[in-house]
This record gives structure tokens, C-alpha cells and sequence, in this order.
């Protein structure tokens, strides 16, 4: 056997059937073997288009996504995908060739120092020197990839090792004798977060990316004590969206509920969360009078921004049931009563009745036409905030985006990676005319394998987050935000790539054709043209506290007919 | 506030532990004053002693994020409990007239430096002591005219009283 063949049969091993590659000189050994291989490989346009597939296809199904790139510009191609991996606790398995090990550090054609360069964006990476080793690397980085918290791991191969005869052994050991996840929690604290929680008035639980692998032991708990729910942008479909005990999201773009909410509260208890600066907003001022019980399977993010005073470390599906049984039906009648007070005078409103079609209108009916029954991927902007607020999903692995590191161009390649993932399932993304031109080339892929995904791209013709910003912050300097007058025709450029490719200007046919297109479970692109100067609200500013949320066209009173954020021309 | 922190890792020898470890200080914007690596008597295995500057308040992350890497198998800090370091350092010295090598040797053996290289210009002196006696040493020298040092950094262990636990289980091995 050689390395090649030895290396898909360690996939092979791990349950792999599926792998998002491009090819390429120091990685054609493995493309040989592949050749007859039974692992179904994807070939994408671009490296970083088959990261973050992986990634999503993580996220969707829970298990390790795969991707492979050849050396130099295919691996550092890969590094964007890998950073996003890495700060949304993704598991992914990236195999990268390399020159020869002879010619490393010769500055030979497309080397580059990979091993060093992913470093800091993975959770763990290898270089390969020995064919025998290959075995257990491989074995080694799903674990490490899938275990503890979930990450990024690289295995980089040089060529004359993919080329090289295997004399080893398949049954190999892990052999990590510096790397025990902690999975079973503390007794003594569980009993000490039942104690916290039996003695709060005014509990919430904030649960984040960490509980989309323990949703059923999320709503089991909420269920027995009645809690109520706050899920993060990582949290969306961890817990029901718009189930009784649900606030929504907390953090700069977050519901007024949520955080008025989060000011209020006597007691956090925090599952799966990092406390994420989007979150708190000013650290010193985020949630100060409240008791913080913080469940994680890190212990470094125990403390690191916001100080838990019952910290439990280890795994929320072994963690919650055990704290469950500790506890009964909390009396919050009274706390009830102010958050629901809360959710009646702040509803989730925008204008259904402007001039023209607006981006939250549009995401809006999307979620009116699936019921948010669906899997939801989206870009970066405002068009991402939009679709946590307005259409949020319900099931665990279903509400896929680039939280930590916010990459443009995530969308697109996540929905291909999700449909892979959940066959027989509508994908959209929702995109913006900014975000989605960072990967268009995978409309080619998603042409090639025909998937379910409908892309609605909320064309404003500026980037939106950055112009609301400037005109918030900057006064109305909008520099350098302009896209309208160089757009392309997003239809024509589907139907370049062979996907039907619609432009919508009223809200009539977007009512028309949304349902239409749901019900054929075609890709299609659609370009919605909407208006620019539309907002998310509430907003906290960066920097500020969460009680100096700006409410914006979410107060009740605020009129859309006069309109202070309303359509303005296009700057 | 900025202060000096003394941190003990023991790591495998695997390549690019150091880069990671390197990498988080930076990232931290820790300053690594010193750093001394060597195997350990169980082989595979190696100790490192940092001496790092930094605030008070981002230790403790910094000591989490260093037991997530992979390979790094034990974080000591120091500041926790009392310890012992030393350092070693080579330091050659001008000589020009038989007064200073009588009085360089009486300074050395003041301090207990052993001479390791004599030539009719300089002597080399090789000291070991924690750091304060290191740069006095220094200072006495610096009149004569330093040719050249090398430090090799700090090297620490927590004192046996601070850690019984351990002890224990070596005197176990020994006595089985």
C-alpha cells in the first residue's frame, strides 16, 4: 500500500464517505488513489469553498466534515475556512499535500510553511514524516477534531510520503497523553448550580453554540424548571425558536427581551456559551447584579470575559440531565409576568408596507412560507442579524453561520455543505450582494450536484452593516460601501452557471415565488432589490452596555410612515 | 500590572509544541524574558521554564490556554507556591595586567564562579545562582570590561515541602 491509499483507508475507518477537495501538483498521489476509491469526493472552486462545506457539513449532521487542498496557495487558501472552523468550534479534518520532504524549506513551487501558518486557526496539526505514522495521525485528528471542545485539526502530507510503501499497521493506539477533555461534571458544583438556581427569583439560561450537540437534554431541562430561553447566534435551533419560554437573542442586535432580560436577571445560567463581546457588549457593566453559573466543556472560557461563580466544567449532555434531576419546577410566576410583558410590548416588527421591498420583509417571508422548518445557512452583514431575529429555526444543526469570526462568503459553500449533510432538506441562505460575491464560484458546484439550495440574495447595493455604521457613527461618511454601480445581474449570472436565477423588485411576486420555488427544491438564486438605508435594531453600540441598547424601529410607538431610519436615497 | 511570572511546562517532544506555546505568549502580548528547554529523565519528554511579563489579571487564561495545547502536559506556575531557580551563565572578561586577574580571582571566588577558559587577554567565568546574584556578578564585572555573556535563562522547581503528593509517589516507585 502506499501513503495514498493508506491515508483513504484511515478515512475510511473513521466513517468518512464524503470529502470537499480541489486538486492539484503535491496532492495528486492521494487524487490517484481516490481514483478508486468508494469515498465520494466534491470538487469545489475554490479552496476555501471546501472548508467551510466541511465545516457546515459538521454542523449540519455532527460529524467531522472533510477537505482536501494541495500545498502552497490550495492550503493557504484553506486558512480563512479553517479560522472560521476554529472560532465556532467546528470539527473538520483538513488534509493538505506538500512538496517533497526533501524539498522542504527550499522555497520549491508551491510550498509554503503550513504546518506553521494554520497553527494558531487549528485546534491540533501534523506533519506527516513517516508513512507508518499515517494511521494513527489520522486517527488522532478525528478524535481530537470531534472531542472536548470540537475544532479545526490539519494533517499535512508531503508528496514522497503519500507516494511511500507502508510496512505499519492499521491497529493503532491514540497516544495523547497531554489531551483529557473533560466530560463528566463536578458533583459537588452541579449540586451548587441546583442550590443557585432553587434560591434565584429571576433565572435565565443563555445557551450558545456548545448546545447544538445536547438539544434534546436543553429542552428536557427547560421543560422541568420552566426556565426562560435565551439562545445565542451559535444557540439558533438549539432551543424551539418562538416556543413559549424563548426570548431570542441577546448582544448588540439582540431582542430588546432578551436583554432587558440580561439586565434584570438575578441569575445566568450559561450552557455552552463563550460570552462572546457581541454578547455582552461592555464586559464591566454586562450582567453585574446576576449570579453566574457558567457549564462548559473548555475550562479556559470558565471566567475569561465574565466571572462564574458556580462553574461547571464538562459536557452538556452529561451535565444538564444531572442538574435536571436535582431541581423541580421553579416558582418564577412574577418574573414571568415582567417578560412577557417584555415580548408583548416588544414584538419583532418592520415595515411590510414601505415603498420598496425591505431585506427583513423579505427574510421575514421565508420564514412565514417554511414555518422555520428548514435548514437556514447566511452570509455576514446585516442580512445575518435580519435572519437570527426573524428566522430563527427549531431543531438543533439547523441554523448554520460564521458567528466568531464573521467571514463573508461563508453562506454560499455552508449551504452546499448542509445539503450534503441533511439529504432531502430545503437549504437557504440568506446572502447579501456584498457577502455573496466572496464564493459565487460554488454556484458551479451547487449546479454540478443539484442540491435543494435557495439563495436569497437581500440586494441593497452597498454593504449594509458597514453603511449603517457609518451612518450612525461616522455621519453618513459612507466610504467606499457602494455596490449598485457595479453589480452584476445576479439572475443572468445564475443562469450563466445553469441555476435559474430570478430578480425581484415587489413584494407581490417575492409572495408568489418563494413558495413556488420551496416547492420544487431546485437551486435557484434569488435577487430581491431592496432598499439600502434599512437598519438592525436594537442596537448596542460597540464598546457600550448592554442598558444603552438602542431600540430604534423596534419601539412600539416608532412610525414607519415618518420614518427617521427609513428609506433614504442611496448614498 | 505588569509584573514578572515564572511558568514550568512540561511538554512532548513533538515539533512545533514550542511554536504553539511561543505563539500563545505573543498573542497574549506576553514578553518572554527567558526561556530554557531540556529533556527530562523520562525520555520524550521535556521541561521549559518561562520567565514572562505581563498583567496579573490574564495569568490564569494564559495558563488554561496553554494546557489545551495538545503536547503541553503539565502548567506550573510558579507564583502559586515557593520554588527554586537558577540560572547558569558564561561570561568572558577583559584582563590587561596580573593586578586584574588577581582581583577578577578573588571576586570569582567570592562569588563562587569557576574559571573555565584562561588566555592572556580574558578569562571566561561560569557562574550559577538565581538571578539577583547572576547580575550582581554582572556589575562587578563590567569595571574590567564584559567581552561577551550567555545566559541560559531561568530554570525552576517548586520546593518538595509545596508538593508532597509527588514525593510520595516517587518514594511508592522506590520503595517497590
Amino acid at each position: 500500500m502506499t501513503g495514498s491509499e493508506v491515508l483513504l483507508k484511515a478515512l475510511e475507518l473513521e466513517g468518512v464517505n464524503l470529502v470537499f477537495g480541489h486538486p492539484g501538483g503535491a496532492i495528486m498521489p492521494v487524487y490517484d488513489a481516490l481514483y478508486d476509491s468508494s469515498i465520494k469526493h466534491v470538487l469545489v472552486r475554490h479552496e476555501q469553498g471546501g472548508a467551510h462545506m466541511a465545516d457546515a457539513y459538521y454542523r449540519a449532521s455532527g460529524k467531522v466534515g472533510v477537505c482536501f487542498a494541495t500545498s502552497g496557495p490550495g492550503a493557504t487558501n484553506l486558512v480563512t475556512g479553517l479560522a472560521t472552523a476554529h472560532m465556532d468550534s467546528s470539527a473538520v479534518v483538513a488534509i493538505t499535500g506538500n512538496v517533497p520532504l526533501s524539498l522542504i524549506g527550499t522555497d520549491a513551487f508551491q510550498e509554503a510553511d503550513v504546518y506553521g501558518i494554520t497553527g494558531p486557526v487549528t485546534k491540533h496539526n501534523y506533519l506527516v514524516k513517516d508513512v507508518n505514522d499515517l494511521p494513527r495521525v489520522v486517527k488522532e485528528a478525528f478524535y481530537i477534531a470531534s472531542s472536548g471542545r470540537p475544532g479545526p485539526v490539519l494533517i499535512d502530507i508531503p508528496k514522497d510520503i503519500q507516494n511511500a510503501t507502508f510496512t505499519g499497521t492499521f491497529e493503532v493506539e491514540i497516544d495523547l497523553p497531554g489531551y483529557k477533555p473533560t466530560i463528566k461534571g463536578h458533583a459537588g458544583q452541579i449540586k451548587k448550580a441546583a442550590e443557585a438556581l432553587r434560591a434565584a427569583k429571576r433565572p435565565i439560561m443563555i445557551v450558545g453554540g456548545g448546545s447544538q450537540s445536547a438539544a434534546d437534554q436543553v429542552v428536557s431541562f427547560v421543560d422541568k424548571t420552566g426556565l426562560p430561553v435565551i439562545t445565542t447566534l451559535m444557540g439558533i435551533g438549539a432551543y424551539p425558536a418562538a416556543s413559549d419560554n424563548w426570548l431570542g437573542m441577546p448582544g448588540m442586535h439582540g431582542t430588546v427581551t432578551a436583554n432587558k432580560a440580561i439586565t434584570s436577571c438575578d441569575l445566568i445560567l450559561a450552557a455552552g456559551i463563550r460570552f462572546d463581546d457581541r454578547v455582552t457588549g461592555k464586559v464591566s457593566t454586562f450582567a453585574k447584579q446576576a449570579t453566574v453559573v457558567h457549564i462548559d466543556i473548555d475550562p479556559a472560557e470558565i471566567s475569561k470575559l465574565v466571572e462564574a461563580h458556580v462553574p461547571v466544567v464538562g459536557d452538556l449532555k452529561d451535565i444538564l440531565p444531572r442538574l435536571e434531576k436535582e431541581l423541580n419546577k421553579l416558582e418564577l410566576s412574577d418574573w414571568w409576568t415582567q417578560l412577557n410583558e417584555w415580548k408583548s410590548n416588544y414584538p419583532e416588527r418592520f415595515n411590510r408596507e414601505g415603498k420598496t421591498l425591505g431585506s427583513q420583509e423579505v427574510i421575514r417571508m421565508f420564514y412565514e412560507a417554511t414555518e422555520g422548518k428548514c435548514v437556514v445557512t447566511t452570509e455576514v452583514g446585516q442580512h445575518q442579524m435580519f435572519a437570527a431575529r426573524l428566522f430563527p429555526t427549531h431543531k438543533a444543526r439547523t441554523w448554520i453561520t460564521s458567528g466568531g469570526l464573521g467571514t463573508m462568503g461563508f453562506g454560499l459553500p455552508a449551504a452546499i455543505g448542509a445539503a450534503f449533510a441533511r439529504p432531502g432538506e430545503t437549504v437557504i441562505c440568506i446572502a447579501g450582494d456584498g457577502s455573496i460575491q466572496m464564493n459565487i464560484q460554488e454556484l458551479a458546484t451547487l449546479y454540478k450536484h443539484q442540491l435543494p439550495v435557495i439563495i436569497a440574495i437581500c440586494n441593497n447595493g452597498v454593504l449594509g452593516m458597514v453603511r449603517q455604521w457609518q451612518e450612525m457613527f461616522h455621519h453618513e461618511r459612507f466610504s467606499e460601501v457602494m455596490l449598485a454601480d457595479s453589480n452584476p445581474d445576479f439572475a443572468k449570472l445564475a443562469e450563466a452557471y445553469g441555476i435559474a436565477g430570478y430578480n425581484v423588485f415587489d413584494r407581490e411576486t417575492a409572495k408568489k415565488l418563494i413558495p413556488e420555488l420551496l416547492a420544487k427544491g431546485k437551486p435557484a438564486v434569488v435577487n430581491f432589490v431592496v432598499y439600502p438605508s434599512e437598519k438592525v435594531f436594537p442596537m448596542i453600540p460597540s464598546g457600550a452596555g448592554v442598558e444603552d441598547m438602542i431600540i430604534g424601529d423596534q419601539e412600539p410607538e416608532y412610525d414607519y410612515d415618518t420614518d427617521i431610519y427609513g428609506e433614504k436615497e442611496l448614498a | 500590572m505588569n509584573q514578572k511570572y515564572v511558568l514550568s511546562l512540561t511538554v512532548r517532544d513533538r515539533p512545533g509544541v514550542l511554536v504553539r506555546v511561543a505563539g500563545l505568549f505573543a498573542r497574549r502580548a506576553y514578553n518572554i524574558e527567558s526561556l530554557s528547554v531540556a529533556q527530562t529523565e523520562v525520555p520524550g519528554i521535556s521541561r521549559t521554564t518561562f520567565v514572562v511579563t505581563g498583567d496579573e489579571s490574564s495569568i490564569e487564561q494564559v495558563e488554561k490556554q496553554l494546557q489545551k495545547i495538545i503536547n503541553v502536559l503539565k502548567v506550573i506556575n510558579h507564583s502559586e507556591a515557593k520554588y527554586v531557580d537558577r540560572e547558569l551563565m558564561l561570561i568572558k572578561v577583559a584582563v590587561t595586567s596580573l593586578d586584574e586577574r588577581t582581583e577578577l580571582r578573588q571576586i570569582a571566588a567570592d562569588f563562587r564562579a569557576k574559571i573555565v577558559d584562561v588566555h592572556q587577554n580574558a578569562l571566561i567565568f561560569e557562574l550559577t545562582g538565581d538571578e539577583g546574584k547572576v547580575e550582581a556578578f554582572i556589575e562587578q564585572m563590567r569595571p574590567f570590561g564584559i567581552i561577551e555573556l550567555i545566559r541560559t535563562g531561568k530554570v525552576a522547581l517548586t520546593r518538595s515541602a509545596e508538593d508532597p503528593k509527588v514525593k510520595k509517589s516517587v518514594l511508592a516507585a522506590k520503595a517497590a
